[in-house]
């Protein structure tokens, strides 16, 4: 079994494989990541054929590790590195017992954070992108931890899973060796997943200050709806994988992040319309 | 027969946190979350660690026990408090 061991943020992964090439890809898209200052990993993925025939013979993946979805049906091997990411994502949305996750992108200036939530298509991901070559730092695509205790925001600045058409709109801004291999016909589409930058990398243990909620919409007209406390807190509910988990810390949590900051929903139409959107509101909000 | 007498959790066991308008609920033996909407942070605030009839709530909330409009609302809340397990017959 080779193995590769990463640290995200607060958290660190020790990936296992059967197969050595899939780890040399994630290795390349980590390259700057740190290793864990005692080598222990918080969380364990393994990449394995489901059978073993598939193993050579039209290989296919099956992601294992500590949490496992029993329906998860296997990816062709030329997705492996596909699965790694789900599987990390995976063991952290139903392992965490300490910080809240929020299935949420965000980004950073000047000690203070916004927090981009919504569905999957939403556009999160690729406005947070562009936000981070726009003079942000990009603290994550797909959760934003939140301390219980301090209501700190903790970076999980992982490469961007890039979409389809969003995978152009990134190359036009970053150049080619940010990108990892293109994954044609994945079950969302093409995919390429986009290095963050290295301050981003750097400072992937430096919290911020939720300061913003947002909740994106693309591919429509120009709209700013505020969003009350009662619909933002059902909503970061809803958009928590651990709410439940936490118990009365995670109540606490949320309830003080709904009161002490203001929520939107914004639609927009380019990359360029949301950028300006989230820069004047974060103005608005007295950053 | 007497009339049924309705309790909720005293504020030991119920987190209350007004959110703009709405309310979000911590019910600490469940560990469920609710949100509700007036009159609901009313009922419970009138029936926690009590045991009051449908017209002893009328008066505690002051409300007129004549009204049938009213009567019929306050018992659909509470047949769906019952429901949700923040409210029992005592």
């Amino acid at each position: 079994m080779h193995s590769l061991t990463v640290t995200v943020g607060p958290r660190a992964f020790r990936i296992g494989s059967i197969w050595r090439a899939p780890l040399a890809q994630l290795a390349a898209l980590y390259a700057d990541y740190p290793q864990p200052a005692d080598s222990i990993a918080h969380y364990r993925i393994r990449l394995d054929a489901p059978r073993w025939m598939r193993r050579h013979l039209r290989p296919q993946v099956a992601i294992q590790g500590d949490y496992t979805l029993p329906e998860a049906v296997p990816l062709p091997y030329s997705q492996a590195i596909l699965a790694a990411e789900m599987g990390m994502n995976l063991q952290i949305a139903l392992g965490e017992r300490r910080l809240m996750l929020l299935h949420a992108a965000s980004v950073e200036k000047a000690g203070k954070v916004v927090i981009l939530t919504g569905e999957s298509g939403s556009g999160k991901s690729t406005l947070a992108a562009m936000l981070g070559e726009a003079g942000w730092r990009l603290m994550g695509d797909e959760f934003a931890l939140i301390d219980p205790e301090t209501g700190q925001a903790f970076p999980f600045p992982r490469p961007v899973s890039l979409k389809n058409e969003a995978i152009a709109a990134m190359q036009a801004l970053a150049g080619e060796e940010r990108f990892g291999p293109l994954l044609k016909d994945t079950p969302k589409g093409d995919i390429r997943h986009f290095r963050p930058s290295a301050d981003a990398v750097a400072r992937m243990a430096e919290p911020g200050t939720p300061t913003l909620i947002l909740f994106p919409r693309f591919g429509a007209n120009w709209a700013i709806r505020p969003v009350g406390q009662g619909e933002a807190f059902v909503r970061l509910t809803q958009a928590s994988t651990n709410y439940t988990m936490l118990g009365e810390r995670g109540f606490s949590a949320l309830t003080r992040l709904v009161q002490s900051v203001p929520a939107k929903a914004i639609d927009y139409m380019s990359g360029a319309e949301g950028i300006s959107i989230v820069e004047s509101l974060f103005e608005g909000a007295g950053a | 027969m007497a009339a049924d007498r309705f309790a909720a959790p005293d504020s030991d066991t119920l987190r209350v946190t007004p959110l703009e308008g709405l309310t979000a609920l911590y019910h600490r033996p469940s560990g469920q979350t609710h949100v509700v909407a007036e009159p609901v942070p009313e009922i419970l605030t009138a029936l926690a660690g009590a045991a009051l009839s449908l017209d002893d709530l009328l008066a505690a909330m002051g409300l007129p026990a004549d009204d049938g409009e009213i009567r019929a609302g306050l018992s659909g809340h509470l047949s769906a408090l019952q429901a949700s397990g923040l409210v029992w017959v005592a």
